[in-house]
């Protein structure tokens, strides 16, 4: 079926298979491979997308849910070659090991920052919940968010 | 395979009367996971994110209806009076989960583990069905929840929603599992007092083939509360030794069995403590100036 998504503010559209997931339309049929493919049952948060303003495992949803809807991912937030300040923060922190999450984390941190710009260390851990990170052990994962909500309340 | 968009619940029912073997989707938190994993191959699907008549929940003549669309999230945010749901909203999954996860994926997809289902069951509620053909019925939860991933719905109906009486009173639902975030419960309790009838109501989850009340527990508490003189005058003590009767027949009402998650015999116990704690948090929470 054809599904028409705006994805990034731009109209996209592609010819898939019914059951395709939003993670694989964007990845595959778009070549938008920011978000990525891990787990597949909604347990990591790596392949975190908004779907109408809204976070969300795109894994999760059918790409034809997303049809005719809004479609936000991590390629999003960056400008050319410029770093979005969150991603500024993870490099900073030393919150990126091998990566693989950061697209994910970043998305959901972002997501926290625009409803909160100050949260609490146990607002962080609860929102950050279901991203899953193998290397960092999360801690500098944490630091960085307060880094970049530090910077954002400062205007930076 | 054929996925349908209806944008109204009209749409919705005439598409289940034309294509009984649809099959609904909602967050797709459950259904997703199926495609995914080529364990599931429906000749059709029908996705209900378009349905805005499902999406609210509203209080009317002292009973609540809650949407079959509406999610964990909007619960969490609009839902305070009620509590016990809300606790039970929060601990699914994780922000991405909630945001997407509804009510009426819990029903529909009927685990003996889905959070939101002792709630529904220690509310006393009522699933509400509809179909082109015959019209909306409502069904007490337990007539709905047949066995596990079972229920009592018609090939062309789908789930409108849920709705129950307003009970005054504390409650709570807690759970156990490994960790707060991204668990499937071992065993989840949701304990509530309803002031009016002189109840407590106790149903358990993930502690036997479907969604459990712990009648023989409810009743020997609501009489230990009269012999008592609590539900006259709430600061009088329920004596310890209650309690402890109380938890240990929550525990007996359990039928556990050992898997991947958790034996038996440590389901059997965590009902027992979550049992102790919720009838202690209520007890506690009734004395509190705001019950007054």
């Amino acid at each position: 079926m054809v599904v028409r998504t705006r994805v990034n503010g731009e109209w996209r559209e592609a010819d898939v298979w019914p059951g395709t997931s939003l993670l694989v339309f964007l990845r595959e049929a778009l070549g938008l491979y920011g978000s990525k493919n891990a787990c597949e049952q909604g347990e990591c948060g790596s392949c975190s997308v908004w779907l109408d303003g809204t976070l969300t495992c795109s894994c999760l949803v059918l790409a034809a849910q997303a049809h005719e809807r809004e479609v936000r991912t991590v390629e999003s937030l960056t400008r050319g070659d410029q770093l979005h300040p969150i991603q500024e923060a993870f490099l900073e922190a030393g919150a990126v090991q091998c990566g693989f999450c950061t697209p994910g984390f970043v998305v959901a941190v972002a997501d926290l920052l625009e409803k909160d710009a100050n949260p609490s260390p146990a607002t962080v851990r609860e929102a950050l919940s279901g991203n899953l990170c193998r290397c960092t052990g999360y801690q500098k994962i944490v630091d960085a968010v307060h880094l970049a909500a530090a910077r954002q309340r400062a205007g930076a | 395979m054929q996925v349908l968009l209806p944008h109204s619940l009209d749409e919705a029912l005439a598409i289940k009367a034309d294509h009984p073997e649809a099959l609904p989707l909602n967050g797709g938190t459950d259904l997703m996971v199926e495609l995914n994993f080529g364990r599931l191959r429906p000749a059709a699907i029908v996705d209900l994110n378009r349905v805005a008549e499902l999406t609210a929940w509203r209080e009317q003549d002292g009973h609540v209806f809650l949407g079959s669309g509406v999610t964990y999230t909007s619960i969490v945010r609009e839902m305070q009076a009620y509590k016990p749901l809300v606790q039970a909203s929060r601990s699914v999954g994780s922000p991405q989960i909630r945001n997407r996860g509804t009510v009426g994926g819990n029903l529909g997809t009927a685990s003996p583990a889905g959070d939101a289902l002792p709630v529904l069951a220690a509310y006393d509620a009522e699933v509400i069905l509809q179909s082109r053909a015959r019209g909306e019925r409502s069904l007490p939860w337990n007539l709905f929840l047949t066995g596990p991933k079972k229920t009592a719905i018609a090939p062309d109906e789908l789930i409108i929603g849920t709705s129950w009486r307003r009970l005054r009173g504390p409650g709570s639902f807690s759970k156990i599992g490994t960790r707060n975030a991204m668990v499937i419960a071992v065993a989840g309790l949701c304990l509530v007092i309803d002031e009016e009838r002189r109840r407590v109501n106790v149903a358990l989850g993930s502690v036997g083939p479907t969604i459990l009340r712990a009648t023989q527990a409810e009743e020997r508490v609501a009489a230990a509360l009269t012999t008592s003189g609590t539900w006259d005058d709430r600061s009088a003590p329920l004596n310890p030794q209650w309690v402890d009767e109380f938890a240990e027949l929550v525990a007996q009402a359990a039928q556990p069995l050992d898997d991947v998650r958790g034996t038996a015999a440590y389901r059997r116990h965590g009902c027992r403590v979550l049992a102790k704690r919720a009838i202690s948090w209520a007890l506690s929470e009734w004395r509190l100036p705001t019950w007054l």
